[in-house]
């Protein structure tokens, strides 16, 4: 008999339980109520962001597969598809940082190699509280651990990502992964059943306690019971997921599969129930038959269980030798554990008893779907910066600041712990405005980049959403690529109170604004509720991935400046705000609004100028202005030189300093060009009206601002370097 | 000429090696099983990076046991050229093929990022292309690459002039400061007292193409090849 309070251990609504009784025509047992409160979970399920999503466009000529698998799948021309996805495993990661983030890398592996495709690169979009705060630097050292373990054993190179710092991370960390592969185009594979009678098999790790009821803790906020929930953290193995990967591309390579599903959230509840309803077919397995590596294990925690490296495939009957042999090679099991079956059920047995026997359909899409109300937080109005900061006295200190803010420091720290350069495409190394990687045997590279501004999107979720988006796509365009796909993760709050549904909801339109202007399909994703803890949400966090082609890997641009008597020039306009800039929170110390606002059709004709100018070869250098804006670029682009190579650029006489240097306003960009090339260079922008100042020249080993004559910056780039370099380093020193 | 890459499982810069030798050096080149027991006539024989067997218990430590290292135990002790690259150097340590241990990095954290390599000892078969003190720059990516050996091994290391590559400053000095991950004598590459074993940390083939940043680990390469030719 299933009573109230086992509803509540199990996430599920009063409402809910009766949905399930009517649909499987009586009351569920224990292992059927957890196999539904699984699969109904937010995380599994998306029943309170479905409505929003099916906003976002998701077709375009070159999608082969959009979201509903494991992976999306974009054609690349030629014979090769890129396979990405992002994903979260902030929960996790909080309870207990390495593991979490190790095994949120794992997952996002099996999901690409799943598909058939060979992971080539790892990115992280990491959030973290302030690090002078100790509980912080230990979840930072965690996670990146985590990560560096995870990655660097499997082999797969950790390219690039970001790493931003706010209190709202505090108590709810974010680790965001993202993976992308590269696969034959008419070799990818879906997670789907075929025909009754086909064999199913378990391959990978044994089954074990660990990780029961993941996928439910993901889908609830946390309190002070948290150290409680520490053993529903899976441990990962990241040896045994390499031989996972190789035996499973070797068996797909010889074409001995039919289906593929891995055991993440929800293990083998989701692996069994999603494939068969994929393919409108029952399945049935034998739980006695499931490796196991704890005795005494019941039916509810083996269907449960999280543990780590598993997967669920279908072959046939004649082929069932030739992929266990394989899978011995790895030495690795791999056991017929049930088939695909006539009928709609999922049907388990354990000792000789049927101990689940519910519809698929049920259990994968049948679970209700929420409209949640809405409303729009009234305070937020009245954070909008009303009078303008006094003048900073001293610009030269506020600039050495901004260098040490670590949201804005180098992270060389965090990537010299990952190997990136594993696989050898790796052609930029981490800190470029986006990862490229080669693509061996072809003059073509990748491009990959993650965004995502959450201080936007409290301000203003919808130009937040915007704003993700066309950052992406810019710092594609700085290195060259043109974008193709994006992934999407959407880290929010509680998704039961009015406001944070707001949020979502707003940044969800935002984003699909700003794809279709770019005529960009998100190809997949994941959506991450309940990051709150105590009451306390986070920040509305969207992160963007956006994966984009080099047509020639020569003409690639990098951030840095290039040659002594190069031109600098601005594209795009000066800006106006301070309005949620880092200089106004971090150095004013007042977090307000209004956030930067994007214009979509200017944001597209500077991008696409910017890929022009870098095809016709005029320019030698291209970044983004972000965080930090136009003074940090700046700082950045001499930073990236070979050799600490200054600038000297002058301000207009509007705005005012603090606000031409420090604004974050979009669609800009910094780029040098050789005086020989200035001429074609303006020609151009003229023809496609595109907005730009010349800033100044690339010039001494110094960057110095002026305005009217008058000096406002002057900070040599080995000192400013020093600091930019130094800040992150500085928080983990071992202290004696 | 023919080289031997061996897989173990949880090898997992197998393809890197492979390609280069085979689509920059355009030699032919084999994959070799770790549970094999031939060598399929190669003339060098490369244990690759990774984390053979997930490095667990310790780097290398149960690679050794795999079946086909008893052959290259022998071919070793023929006078065949075995180049041991990160974990393959410290599978090579474990298989007692060279003396010493590796300790963890120094700053107790993996390290990924290009280093400056002095040549120490270029009459090699493998550095036999460069010069005395020449300087490479060829990244390392490692979590235990610390190079440890009690004073009586040390001293006979250096008499018999064993140091290969040393962690140096782009000048070619051998500080302190270089020395990334704290190894005894900033040894980042050992050759055995016979002269056709060695073992280096740093990653020659991530450094054989210009698209890669830096082509000085062509030199490891082609020492091998001219040597054997």
């Amino acid at each position: 008999m299933i009573d109230k309070k086992t509803l509540e251990e199990h996430n599920l609504t009063p409402e809910e339980y009766q949905r399930i009784v009517e649909l499987i025509g009586r009351e569920p047992n224990l292992t059927e109520l957890g196999i539904f409160s699984l699969m109904w979970s937010e995380h599994c399920s998306y029943k309170s962001s479905k409505i929003h999503l099916k906003k976002l466009p998701t077709t375009g000529p070159q999608v082969i597969q959009g979201p509903g698998e494991n992976a999306g799948v974009i054609d690349l021309g030629e014979d090769l598809a890129a396979v990405f996805k992002i994903e979260s495993h902030n929960h996790p990661s909080f309870i207990e940082p390495y593991q979490g983030a190790a095994t949120g890398v794992g997952g996002i592996l099996r999901d690409i190699f799943t598909m058939g495709a060979r992971p080539i690169a790892l990115l992280d979009s990491l959030r973290f509280g302030p690090l002078d705060q100790t509980a912080n630097r230990v979840i930072m050292e965690g996670v990146v651990s985590g990560i560096s373990g995870y990655g660097n054993s499997i082999g797969v190179p950790t390219v690039g990502g970001e790493v931003y710092f706010h209190p709202c991370y505090s108590l709810n960390p974010l680790v965001n992964v993202f993976c992308l592969g590269l696969a034959p185009k008419d070799k990818i594979f879906y997670a789907r059943a075929g025909r009754p009678g086909n064999p199913v098999l378990y391959v990978g790790a044994k089954t074990g306690r660990d990780g029961i009821h993941g996928a439910t803790m993901a889908s609830a906020e946390f309190d002070e019971n948290l150290e409680k929930k520490r053993p529903n953290v899976q441990v990962g193995d990241p040896f045994k997921e390499k031989l996972l990967l190789e035996a499973c591309l070797e068996a797909m390579a010889q074409g001995l599969i039919i289906g593929i599903q891995d055991m993440g959230a929800a293990g083998l509840t989701c692996s069994t129930t999603e494939m068969a309803a994929k393919s409108g077919t029952g399945i049935e397995i034998n739980l006695d038959l499931v490796p196991q590596r704890e005795e005494g294990m019941t039916p509810y925690e083996i269907m449960l269980s999280e543990s780590q490296e598993r997967m669920l495939l279908v072959t046939t009957e004649e082929k069932v030798g030739q992929v266990q042999a394989i899978f011995a090679k790895w030495d690795l099991d791999a056991v017929v554990i049930g088939r695909v079956i006539e009928g709609k059920n999922l049907k388990v047995w354990f000792k000789g008893e049927l101990v689940v026997d519910v519809p698929v359909e049920a259990v994968v899409n049948l679970c209700p779907v929420y409209h949640r109300p809405w409303k729009e937080p009234t305070e937020r109005g009245q954070q909008i910066l009303k009078e303008l900061p006094s003048h900073p006295s001293d610009f030269n200190r506020v600039f050495r600041q901004l260098l040490a803010s670590p949201t804005i420091a180098d992270k060389e720290w965090v990537f010299r712990q990952y190997d990136h350069m594993v696989q050898i495409n790796t052609v930029f190394l981490p800190g470029a405005d986006a990862a490229v990687l080669r693509i061996k045997g072809t003059p073509q590279a990748l491009a990959v980049t993650l965004d995502g501004n959450s201080a936007y999107c409290y301000f203003n979720p919808r130009e937040g959403g915007k704003i993700a988006v066309a950052e992406a796509c810019r710092n594609l365009a700085c290195v060259g690529a043109r974008p193709l796909g994006v992934t999407n993760c959407l880290n929010f709050g509680n998704p039961e109170k009015p406001e944070i549904m707001w949020e979502f909801k707003e940044v969800v339109e935002g984003m699909a604004e700003a794809c279709r202007n770019f005529n960009l399909p998100i190809t997949g994703g994941n959506v991450s509720f309940y990051n709150e803890t105590e009451g306390n949400p986070i920040y509305p966090t969207p992160v963007v991935g956006v994966v984009g082609l080099i047509d020639d890997l020569k003409k690639a641009l990098r951030p840095g400046f290039q040659n002594q008597g190069d031109l600098i020039y601005l594209l795009g306009p000066w800006g106006e705000s301070l309005g949620a800039s880092l200089y106004l929170r971090e150095i004013v110390g007042q977090e307000k609004g209004p956030a930067p606002r994007v214009d979509l059709h200017l944001e597209k004709k500077i991008q696409e100028f910017c890929l022009e100018a870098i095809h016709q070869e005029l320019l030698h250098s291209a970044h983004d202005i972000s965080e930090g804006g136009l003074a940090v670029c700046l700082a950045e682009c001499c930073f990236h030189s070979e050799s600490f190579l200054g600038a000297r650029i002058a301000l207009p006489p509007e705005p005012r300093p603090d606000i031409a240097l420090f604004n974050e306003d979009q669609s800009r960009l910094i780029v040098s060009l050789s005086p020989e090339k200035e001429k074609t260079f303006l020609q151009l922008a003229e023809t496609k009206e595109i907005p730009l100042t010349h800033l100044g020249e690339v010039t001494g080993q110094a960057i110095t601002i002026t305005q009217a004559g008058q000096i406002i910056i002057d900070l040599s780039v080995a000192e400013a370097y020093q600091i930019w370099k130094t800040s992150l380093p500085n928080f983990f020193k071992i202290k004696s | 000429m023919k080289f031997g890459v061996v897989i173990f499982p949880g090898s997992n810069c197998d393809y890197d090696t492979y390609w280069v030798l085979k689509e920059v050096f355009h030699q032919e080149t084999l994959f070799l099983w770790h549970k094999d027991h031939d060598l399929r006539g190669i003339d060098c024989v490369v244990l690759p990076g990774g984390f053979s067997y997930g490095d667990y218990l310790r780097s290398g430590a149960i690679a050794r046991f795999s079946p086909l290292m008893q052959e290259v135990r022998e071919f070793a002790a023929r006078g065949g050229l075995v180049l041991g690259i990160c974990n393959g150097f410290q599978v090579l340590l474990e298989l007692g093929l060279l003396p010493g241990a590796m300790l963890r990095n120094k700053n107790l954290k993996f390290l990924c990022q290009f280093v400056h390599l002095k040549i120490n000892n270029a009459e090699t078969p493998f550095t036999n292309q460069g010069r005395p003190g020449q300087v490479l720059r060829i990244p390392i990516a490692h979590y235990d690459g610390n190079f440890y050996a009690p004073p009586e091994t040390m001293e006979e290391i250096k008499k018999n002039n064993q140091i290969v590559l040393q962690y140096s400053t782009s000048t070619g000095e051998t500080t302190e400061e270089a020395n990334v991950n704290g190894s005894l004598e900033n040894i980042a590459g050992l050759i055995n007292q016979q002269g056709n074993v060695l073992g280096m940390m740093p990653h020659p083939e991530r450094a054989s193409e210009a698209v890669l940043g830096s082509q000085d680990g062509r030199l490891i390469f082609q020492s091998i090849i001219s040597w054997l030719s």
